[in-house]
């Protein structure tokens, strides 16, 4: 952060001219609904919209008098890690492999990157076919193996069947970054240490991995998000949030209080508080975790 | 969505043109119907409206399909705080009370019937089913369009594998776990298991036995109706199916309607759940299946009394033209004429509509070609109770979540049944609060 380069307009209204078009679309898609979101927490609605009452910092109360809910903080926190851990381990391995192969680059890529095409509630379809208890491919394997797979009442299984979902969904973009990260090291470099006597393990430490620390870092912030927001859809095709309330994290009961439920000012009040924790979150990262990387 | 909205412009350009053509000619009122019926029920549906069509001029029913009911029912809440809510709309029975409490959105069908000057009586319809669509002064608020209720589905071949009586299946609780027992002892992997663990086990299992599931007559006296399904009968139930679950005599197939399909296959083979799965175990089973009422327990006073209906029902939007709401009631008195609605209950399984829709099914000899599907109409065409007309609570789809939570747990064996009924009753009690808050405002 040295060395910073300063570009000076002289004109002053420049600027704000070439600002516009980002300020626009960030205005529309994400200030203007955060503070309808703000305001609707606010509020209590019937469904159609036809009475709005200011119930305060009611929606608030109910939310964290509920014990259910507050559980569901730390069913977010297992399966927002267990995806960021496992989605990023697995697509830093894939792309270091994929980086060392000769032929066919391109077919491996592919396929790697396919994934991420899918619907996350095709996403979940998907696994929950493969792991259906007595019918799906998975489980009927794990059956004859005299494992016991039934996502249906183990809450166990049932996490490990929505992790899994979610994290191969993102596999393909994290592996994305991470070969892009990888091919801009350069070859030299590489090449210096194996003179050196280095081995694949100390090279990938000592050289590869602290100059993939920013495309790390930029993956950690992206699958946290990825992890709180985009994964409701995964839930609710395989699990619906069960058993019980095991896999019910924050964002899908947004989503079921939301569009199933119809209750606007509770999901709006999640929604609000959903935002704090990811701000918390992504400060956090910033502030600790972006000193140990080298730009 | 892309390709939808290509076609609906398409059709919009090919309407305008069309409208340009002939406009004087042909002024008819096009009337929009949203529905949830999918696969062979689209079929039906679009029957429907073709044959309505053609059987007049003034007025043409486009029937849209939107999805599965929770979908339809959101999309036409965004289309009516947009302003372009359909004429009719389709709605899943647990969604009545919040339809019931949007009063600026809905116009009863007893008030269209009787503004298009259409001659109305609720006395035609199936007490057991309209009554449900009903509101304390008399007047039909809904029109009962396809409702089905919770049965018995049994396996024939697999009860004979297991030397029970084919014909002779199970009628009260604990004849269902002997028969499951022997079941199990002939192999069989899942001998029982249920669809809509909240429907079937709590709300029908209540008016069945003829018990509150809340009170305030279920919901129909007042929102502040509160539940009390944990009373000494549902513990006893709950403790009964869960003894099951322990020992390999019921399995959960998860929740909604996807314990069917384990029925259907063949792998289960006792299920209780809607019987509108008559269809499609007709069209897709390689067993002989039969219909049983639903069981109940027999040292129970009054039982069994009636159960309680499913489906959905239609829906009569508010803020349309005069001339539209006369197309409506012209479509809804068409929907109820004996023939259109015996023929509806015959195609699709789901109960018939009116008494003369009913007897003219029976007359035509149906029932006795077609074993089993009396079943559903017997355990409705009763007088019913104020316990047994029905369920109408606000947020009744969160609140069968919530059963479905809780009894998870239960089956697990990681509550006991008391403590999962009264966790289901405490929660749900929680939103029913919350529901006549915001009904009131």
């Amino acid at each position: 952060m040295s060395q910073q380069k300063r570009v000076l307009f002289r004109s002053g209204w420049l600027p704000w001219v070439l600002l516009a078009p980002q300020a626009a679309v960030i205005g529309m898609f994400f200030f203007w609904p955060a503070s309808q979101a703000l305001l609707q927490s606010l509020q209590q609605q019937d469904a159609f919209g036809l009475s709005v009452d200011w119930v305060g910092l009611d929606n608030f109360r109910q939310l964290f008098n509920d014990s259910g809910y507050l559980a569901s903080f730390r069913t977010t926190a297992v399966f927002s890690l267990l995806v960021a851990v496992l989605g990023l381990g697995i697509s830093l391995l894939l792309a270091t492999m994929a980086n060392r192969v000769v032929r066919g680059a391109m077919v491996y890529r592919t396929l790697l990157i396919w994934p991420y095409a899918v619907a996350p509630a095709i996403a979940g379809v998907l696994w929950l076919f493969m792991f259906a208890p007595s019918i799906g491919v998975v489980s009927y394997g794990l059956d004859r193996m005299g494992f016991q797979w039934n996502h249906l009442l183990n809450p166990d299984h049932a996490m490990a069947l929505v992790v899994a979902a979610a994290v191969w969904k993102q596999i393909s973009y994290n592996f994305l970054f991470f070969l892009a990260g990888l091919q801009s090291i350069p070859r030299s470099l590489l090449e210096a240490a194996a003179i050196d006597g280095a081995s694949p393990w100390k090279r990938f430490w000592t050289i590869t991995f602290p100059l993939l620390s920013p495309t790390s870092f930029f993956l950690l912030v992206i699958n946290v998000v990825y992890a709180f927001f985009d994964t409701f859809g995964i839930i609710d095709a395989a699990t619906q949030g069960g058993p019980g309330k095991d896999t019910a994290i924050l964002v899908y009961k947004v989503y079921y209080d939301g569009f199933k439920a119809m209750d606007l000012g509770g999901s709006a009040a999640q929604s609000v508080v959903l935002m704090a924790v990811v701000v918390v979150l992504t400060v956090i990262q910033f502030r600790f975790v972006e000193r140990k990387v080298n730009y | 969505m892309k390709t939808s909205l290509l076609a609906a412009s398409k059709a919009a350009l090919l309407a305008a043109v069309l409208a340009v053509n002939s406009a004087p000619a042909l002024a008819q009122t096009e009337i929009q119907w949203w529905h949830s019926m999918g696969g062979g029920l689209g079929d039906w549906v679009n029957d429907l409206a073709k044959d309505f069509n053609a059987s007049q001029k003034d007025y043409k029913v486009v029937p849209v399909y939107k999805g599965a009911y929770d979908e339809s029912m959101a999309g036409a809440i965004a289309a009516f705080r947009a302003g372009n809510a359909p004429h009719i709309l389709q709605v899943f029975e647990v969604g009545t009370a919040t339809m019931m409490a949007s009063k600026g959105a809905v116009v009863p069908v007893g008030q269209v019937m009787q503004q298009a000057g259409v001659k109305f009586d609720t006395a035609a319809y199936v007490p057991a089913v309209a009554g449900y669509y009903t509101a304390p002064n008399g007047q039909m608020l809904s029109f009962p369009f396809n409702s089905s209720t919770t049965v018995l589905h049994y396996n024939k071949d697999a009860f004979k594998a297991a030397g029970l009586d084919p014909n002779k299946p199970p009628s009260s609780w604990p004849e269902v776990a002997a028969a499951a027992a022997k079941l199990k002892a002939s192999g069989h992997k899942c001998p029982f298991t249920t669809s809509w663990v909240g429907w079937t086990q709590l709300e029908s299992f209540s008016a069945w036995h003829n018990v509150e599931y809340a009170t305030k007559n279920n919901g129909f006296g007042g929102l502040d109706a509160r539940l009390v399904f944990n009373s000494p009968l549902h513990v006893r139930h709950i403790e009964n199916l869960a003894n099951m679950a322990k020992q390999g005599l019921f399995v959960y197939k998860g929740r909604g309607n996807t314990a069917d399909a384990t029925f259907v296959s063949g792998e289960c083979a006792m299920e209780t759940g809607s019987s509108g799965l008559y269809a499609n175990i007709k069209k897709s089973a390689k067993f002989s299946a039969g219909i049983a009422p639903l069981p109940y327990y027999p040292d129970v006073p009054g039982a069994p009394q009636n159960t309680i209906i499913g489906g959905a029902s239609l829906w009569v939007m508010a803020g349309k033209k005069p001339q539209e709401y006369k197309g409506v009631a012209a479509f809804l008195q068409y929907l109820a004429r004996p023939e259109v609605a015996a023929e509806s209950h015959k195609r699709t399984g789901y109960l018939p509509v009116t008494k003369a829709a009913y007897e003219l099914t029976e007359k035509s000899g149906f029932y006795q070609a077609n074993p089993g599907t009396d079943v559903a109409v017997t355990q409705m065409i009763r007088k019913t109770t104020d316990k047994s007309r029905g369920v109408r609570l606000g947020n009744l789809p969160q609140i069968r979540t919530i059963v479905d939570e809780e009894m998870e747990q239960v089956w697990a064996g990681r509550k006991t049944p008391k403590q999962g009924l009264d966790e289901a009753v405490r929660r749900g009690n929680e939103l029913l609060e919350r529901f006549q808050k915001s009904a009131k405002l």
